[in-house]
């Protein structure tokens, strides 16, 4: 069940601007595969070359073992989900979703009862005789979505399918998605530039930055083991700080020494320690750390979050879980601590990381 | 919710109009509905006008004939239009900003200067035919009646329905063009499944347009029409005519044109209502790349198109810097000889024009604007009634408009007869409906909080409107207005039922010495007006820096 698509060294370019240069990734079988980046990272340049509205300037792009360079899009067989929607406006949800099986030269009768089918897997086959100005966003992108599975593609396309719903239904309907996913096990490939919708949704995220791919990995690894420092910024919060690295132990410069077990041998020299609000431990009691004097603090009702700024000038994020102790007053000096098997290590120079594999 | 209460200064205003609105369109018509239902003698209610039309065959022939060079003109310049606008807008055809250009100038022309050039080059004596039957013996009698009507009016009209699906279909969105190609769709699928039925309701839309003008025209089917009579011909000889003047019969006569346009305003309403979408293009449709062979024939097909829309206005440039041996046979010796002629013959005809012009769009302009001001931000029941009471010369056609102020204003207290006032409000009546429609849409893309803000922040709704609502507008307002001065410019229907001597205008100079077979003075005349016209265009593309219009 499934295919995989494999994109092979691929280039897009516009005139002499190349916007994607010898790209590859290799999507497994049935996968949900997420391009999550910043906008004009190329991510939906990338989607619109697999579908087939941009042509590929170099390289190819195979599902399973066929080159599809140049299949047209309507022989290739792929659903797609657009932001917005694009429901046709002059036919009924029925007839939406039953389009595709049209053009494919499905009897009407069969046509109905698939798309009927469908209808009832994405929960809106109420409203089937119903023309698409009376549905809510939430439910054109329902339709969006069961137009494009009705015709059981090979792959399935959605280009930032949530981006226009509001923050509740956005979750509600990224659970639908997820879910049918697995349900029919198509595999996807998934734009978005949100970060949270692409941890909670994906198999495996490919982040990309001005055309490039800068990791792919499970949603886990790449928020604990971030590639570079991009990576570590872009997805979650990180704070970067100094620090420097011999004989597998961090320096912080202020009596500061932490002893290392996840880093590669032999790393030496200025390094930046990417530490997330919630890998710091906080202490009063004068125990070695990082010095910082909170600045605010915000209670979130789980957590407990605090600015603070370090002797640097630098300013940080803290987060803890609360508890029934006393929140620390603005002004508070304390020492900070990190969780050392935990925080990510990258190179001063290259920005990228120093972290064993393995780890 | 409790309701905002306003400055009365508005409802002064509607009223205002609502009065001027009463004395110049429902106080006319209701006079010319009077008319046609009594008895001149009895002053008793009597049907015979109507019972004398549709019994005689003289009368009910006009009006099959009418609809005879409507539809099948109206078929034509709705195809044409589409597909020259779909080619346009989905395939890079070189110089296609010229071609946009080229093809409203063809249309901005009035109708009757296309069917007088046809004649010159189609006619009897007219230079294709004497070449046709010159070099195939062919005994070809010229382009007249059925035909020549529906050559004309097609070449004339499809530039409207081009320009109408054009803008629709850059307001379609190109995901759904997408979405149908990822769903399997090969390109006649899509074109078919798609496109067509969301640029239907525009193609209704302009289609009624072009029926409404080819229905009430009449100088085209006196001039080529020959034994061919249509109804607004026989109107217009029932009433100018000096061998029969029946003012009541004229009148049913209005009243039957009216009836019938009304009823595919309401038509084309109902059809486009069951079928609106709102759409504006996030991605409009992008050019796309074809094979030589195809893109050869689209190129070719296009060009010819608007070149055959084009050579009435070719001819006339040219022969009017031609000399006439007899009247209406052009020798080939370059001379200025036509200018000179209309310079000195009825040197006012030029100025009227411009003034004419000018006046009717400020007009056309101030109540256009305040009019739909009133009826979107100041909805009440006076301002609705105005908005209505504005739409009715949409479906009045001009000579019909002409006819009902000559019977309204012959007399005291409002004696208009031959002034130039009644000849600039009959055009300020008949652009206001465009007007208003396309200011309305201006002001509804204003957010009303703007308003809102200017308010709280002290000024007065006068003051507000003045200061942010009329900038802010005021774009849009000129372009429209530019456009509204090229139309009326060429406007003939009504301002030939109403001029005198000295309140002639270019195109009722045209028309007269067409009749008069003086066509060099003719051709002379209607230059002035093509190149008024263009100018004016080019004014429009350079002021707004857009490629597209809307008329």
């Amino acid at each position: 069940m499934g295919v995989a698509i494999h994109v092979d060294n691929v280039t897009k370019a516009y005139g002499k601007n190349i916007v994607i240069q010898g790209l590859s990734a290799e999507i497994k079988p049935g996968e949900f595969f997420t391009l999550l980046g910043p906008s004009g990272c190329g991510k939906t340049t990338l989607l619109r070359m697999i579908i087939g509205f941009n042509s590929i300037e170099g390289g190819e792009i195979r599902v399973d073992d066929k080159v599809i360079n140049n299949i047209p899009t309507n022989k290739r067989n792929m659903g797609m989900v657009f932001q917005n929607y694009a429901v046709f406006p002059h036919m009924s949800v029925r007839d939406n979703v039953a389009y595709g099986l049209k053009t494919r030269r499905v009897p009407r009768e069969e046509r109905y009862r698939r798309a009927d089918e469908i209808l009832k897997l994405v929960k809106i086959d109420q409203y089937a005789d119903r023309m698409p100005t009376q549905l809510s966003g939430g439910q054109q992108q329902r339709v969006a979505l069961a137009r494009a599975i009705v015709i059981e593609p090979e792959v399935l396309l959605m280009d930032e399918p949530l981006s226009n719903l509001d923050a509740k239904l956005r979750v509600e309907m990224r659970n639908v998605i997820k879910q049918i996913q697995h349900q029919i096990g198509i595999t996807t490939v998934y734009v978005t530039h949100d970060q949270e919708e692409a941890l909670a949704i994906s198999d495996r995220i490919a982040v990309m930055h001005g055309g490039v791919i800068q990791q792919i990995g499970t949603p886990k690894y790449i928020y604990q083991r971030p590639a570079n420092e991009f990576v570590s910024t872009f997805i979650g919060l990180s704070n970067l700080l100094d620090a420097t690295c011999s004989n597998d132990t961090l320096d912080f410069g202020c009596g500061y020494r932490v002893p290392m077990t996840t880093l590669r041998p032999g790393v030496n020299g200025p390094v930046h320690v990417a530490v997330r609000p919630e890998e710091f431990t906080i202490h009063q009691d004068g125990a070695p750390g990082i010095p910082a004097t909170v600045q605010s603090s915000v209670f979130l009702g789980m957590t407990q979050h605090y600015f603070m700024r370090l002797e640097g000038g630098k300013e940080i994020e803290v987060v803890e879980n609360s508890d029934l102790t006393d929140i620390l007053p603005d002004g508070a000096k304390v020492t900070l601590q990190i969780v050392p098997h935990k925080v990510n290590v990258f190179d001063a120079a290259s920005r990228t990381t120093l972290i064993r594999e393995e780890a | 919710m409790t309701k905002r209460r306003y400055s009365p200064i508005w409802t002064f205003l509607a009223l205002a109009i609502l009065a001027l609105f009463i004395i110049f369109v429902v106080y006319p018509l209701a006079l010319v509905l009077y008319k046609s239902v009594v008895d001149p003698t009895t002053n008793g209610f009597t049907l015979e006008n109507f019972t004398r039309f549709f019994t005689r065959k003289y009368y009910t022939n006009t009006l099959k004939n009418s609809f005879s060079v409507t539809i099948v003109s109206t078929l034509i310049s709705a195809t044409l239009g589409l597909v020259i606008a779909y080619i346009t807008r989905q395939y890079r055809i070189a110089g296609s900003k010229w071609l946009n250009i080229a093809i409203v100038v063809s249309y901005l022309s009035p109708p009757f200067i296309g069917a007088y050039a046809w004649i010159q080059l189609l006619g009897r004596n007219g230079i294709f035919t004497r070449f046709i039957n010159g070099v195939f013996g062919a005994n070809f009698g010229g382009i007249y009646g059925f035909a020549g009507i529906v050559l004309v009016f097609s070449l004339q009209s499809f530039p409207l329905v081009y320009m109408y699906v054009s803008g629709a279909l850059q307001n379609l969105d190109n995901s759904l063009n997408e979405a149908a190609e990822s769903l399997g769709a090969n390109n006649f699928q899509r074109v078919t499944g798609i496109i067509l039925p969301l640029v239907l309701p525009t193609v209704l839309a302009s289609g009624l347009l072009v029926f409404m003008r080819v229905f009430s025209d009449f100088g085209t089917p006196m001039l080529i029409g020959e034994g061919y009579r249509t109804f607004p011909v026989v109107l217009y000889n029932q009433f100018m005519g000096e061998v029969t003047n029946d003012s009541y019969f004229a009148a049913a006569l209005c009243v039957i044109i009216m009836a019938i346009t009304l009823v595919f305003f309401f038509l084309q309403r109902w059809i486009a209502a069951r079928h609106s979408y709102a759409m504006s293009a996030l991605k409009p449709m992008q050019p796309r790349a074809q094979r030589p062979l195809p893109k050869a024939l689209c190129h070719i097909f296009v060009y010819l198109v608007v070149l055959i829309a084009l050579l009435p206005q070719i001819t006339v440039i040219v022969t009017s810097f031609l000399k006439e041996s007899t009247p209406g046979i052009f020798t080939t010796e370059l001379s200025l000889i036509n200018y000179e002629t209309i310079f000195s013959k009825n040197p006012r005809v030029i100025p009227n024009t411009y003034l004419f012009g000018l006046a009717a769009i400020a007009l056309v302009v101030i109540f256009g604007v305040l009019i739909s001001y009133l009826a979107v931000r100041r909805k009440s029941v006076i301002t609705t009634t105005v908005d209505t009471l504005t739409m009715l010369p949409y479906i009045i056609p001009g000579s019909v408009l002409g006819i009902c102020f000559l019977y309204a204003f012959a007399t005291k207290p409002l004696a208009l007869t031959g002034t130039a006032a009644i000849i600039i409000i009959a055009l300020t009546v008949r652009r206001m409906p465009y007007t208003i429609r396309s200011s309305t849409a201006i002001i509804s893309q204003i957010s009303p909080s703007i308003e809102e803000a200017a308010v709280s922040l002290g000024a007065s709704e006068v003051r507000s409107f003045g200061e942010i609502m009329l900038p802010m507008m005021m774009p849009g307002v000129i372009s429209g207005a530019i456009m509204s001065w090229v139309t009326v410019i060429s406007e003939l229907s009504s301002s030939i039922m109403l001029y005198r001597a000295s309140t002639q205008t270019l195109t009722v100079a045209v028309y007269t010495e067409v009749i008069r077979d003086c066509f060099g003075n003719a051709a002379a005349y209607s230059t002035v007006l093509t190149v008024t016209s263009i100018v004016s265009l080019l004014l429009f593309f350079k002021l707004t820096g857009r490629r597209d219009i809307s008329v």
